[in-house]
């Protein structure tokens, strides 16, 4: 007990053994209905594609196919775990686990209502951008230790790509911190009590949720995993859990995209108008009901557009979102200089 | 530059395409679906439709097949075996009639062969087995195959005679 109570006061500044207790609760109601959304969200993608395109999707295991997601959990864990000879065995099975955790981490700052948060840290949003950007790692170094050719292409692509966009997104950030004069998500949330941001800065809004679509490697960016070139992308020496860690870490990004969207251009935990029935609704309702609209907009767009072509989703990048978004900072900062309408706290 | 291609840069950068395909993806997540549940609901099939062999029976459960073995003869695949000889009564009838499914390639040229309609290919396709040994098919199995589905033959057989 002494141990734990050391690493309490090392770790938290508290020797209170049931602080730590209260902070491992506080990450398993986080993580736990983030793995469960994450299971049902690679259910709605399917059924919600399968009835775009004619078909019902997944409809036999259990009641409209509900179960599904279980019983594909069993199937992928009763499989073996294959590591190829040539591969490097301590990176390979490094690379599934940088790409999950990182995709759990960055939850901590994002704010479900108000003071509901795990960590209310002041520079919430570049955390949040700091360890979206880490996620490339996890990608690359699948890729490089898989010693195969199309997992590597597949991460060199990845790779090429998620910076790519990470620039645009940066600047676009960089617009919503102008208008919300804070880089704590709360503040940011609180900014937009009278308008949310997606409707004065909705070209931004629109380029935002494009470069995340792009940054998270998802249709019509996924070129990462194009099946007809590279066989399934970094990931193809993949299987049984590693693969399933890949795969949830790919789907927690998503919700963590949509949940940052939420943050920055929706108005986060607020009720869409501020009148009686609608804001007596909790927060976390509002922001888990916008998150589910911006996640079916993602299988929306899957179902709809092609893939890019690699030239042209580099020209889209470097070449439109760059610019386009740069403009936008100065005409923005400008706009909110000239009316002498700058957030107070800056 | 030319006023129609600014109207087209203009299109490009407000996604109208991109919106208008959306659009279409929204509406046919309300159509109806066309898929079929299959082992609950089953498509329908053709008269002519080619599934699994049978060997018919006349109605006082005399067996058709006269052991002319022109079947054998024009069977493709060479998927069908028969040996004869007259019976005690002196008529002439299959004392061996083999059809190896895995060899068959459901072309139908044994049913168009037979002059009595003895062989023929019914509606079912659901015959998968286990082994491979069930699918070389004796006597006995196809004429117990056409026992169970002489009804449908029949008709498919009325509904497709007038084109024959």
């Amino acid at each position: 007990m002494n141990f734990i109570n050391d690493f309490g006061i090392s770790v938290f500044g508290h020797s209170d053994f049931s602080y730590f207790i209260i902070i491992i609760l506080k990450l398993l109601a986080i993580v736990l209905p983030l793995l469960i959304s994450v299971a049902y969200l690679t259910l709605a993608e399917r059924r919600v594609i399968g009835l775009m395109q004619l078909r019902k999707g997944p409809n036999v295991v259990g009641p409209f196919g509900l179960f599904q997601p279980f019983a594909d959990a069993l199937k992928l864990m009763s499989k073996e775990t294959i590591i190829p000879r040539e591969a490097n065995k301590f990176l390979f099975l490094l690379a599934p686990m940088i790409t999950f955790i990182l995709a759990l981490i960055a939850w901590a700052v994002i704010p479900f209502d108000e003071n509901n948060v795990l960590a209310d840290i002041n520079v919430g949003i570049l955390y949040l951008f700091a360890v979206s950007s880490l996620a490339v790692y996890g990608i690359i170094i699948a890729g490089w230790a898989s010693n195969s050719k199309y997992a590597f292409l597949g991460a060199l692509r990845s790779a090429a790509q998620m910076v790519s966009y990470e620039v645009s997104i940066g600047l676009i950030i960089i617009t919503v911190l102008l208008c919300a004069g804070s880089l704590n998500l709360t503040d940011i949330v609180n900014a937009q009590k009278n308008v949310w941001f997606a409707i004065p800065l909705l070209p931004m809004f629109v380029m935002f949720f494009i470069s995340v679509l792009a940054e998270t490697n998802r249709a019509p960016f996924d070129l990462p995993e194009g099946e007809s070139e590279l066989v399934a992308g970094y990931f193809v020496e993949y299987s049984s859990m590693s693969f399933a860690l890949f795969f949830l870490g790919e789907y927690a990004n998503m919700i963590l995209m949509s949940a940052l969207t939420v943050t920055l251009f929706l108005g986060g935990w607020l009720p869409i108008i501020d009148v009686y029935p609608l804001n007596e609704v909790p927060g976390v309702i509002w922001f888990i009901i916008k998150i589910i609209f911006i996640l079916f907009i993602f299988l929306w767009v899957r179902a709809s557009t092609p893939r890019y072509r690699y030239d042209q989703l580099m020209r889209l990048g470097w070449k439109i979102f760059l610019p386009f978004s740069l403009i936008w900072v100065v005409l923005t900062a400008g706009f909110l200089v000239f009316f002498d309408i700058l957030p107070k706290s800056i | 530059m030319k006023f129609k291609n600014i109207i087209d840069d203009l299109k490009k950068y407000f996604l109208i395409e991109i919106f208008k395909g959306l659009f279409l993806t929204f509406k046919y997540l309300f159509k109806k679906k066309v898929t079929i549940n299959y082992p609950y609901e089953k498509g329908k099939l053709s008269p002519r439709f080619r599934g699994e062999h049978a060997l018919r029976r006349y109605p006082n459960g005399e067996e058709r097949c006269i052991a002319c073995k022109l079947c054998e003869a024009i069977c493709p695949a060479q998927a069908i075996k028969i040996e004869a000889e007259p019976r005690e009564d002196g008529s002439r009838r299959t004392t061996r009639y083999d059809i190896d499914m895995t060899k068959c390639i459901y072309c139908g040229f044994c049913a168009e062969a037979c002059p009595v309609d003895a062989i023929v290919e019914g509606p079912n396709f659901e015959f998968a087995t286990e082994t491979r040994e069930e699918l070389f098919y004796d006597k006995e199995k196809l004429l117990a195959n056409g026992d169970r589905w002489e009804e449908q033959i029949a008709l498919a057989q009325k509904i497709d005679s007038p084109y024959k």
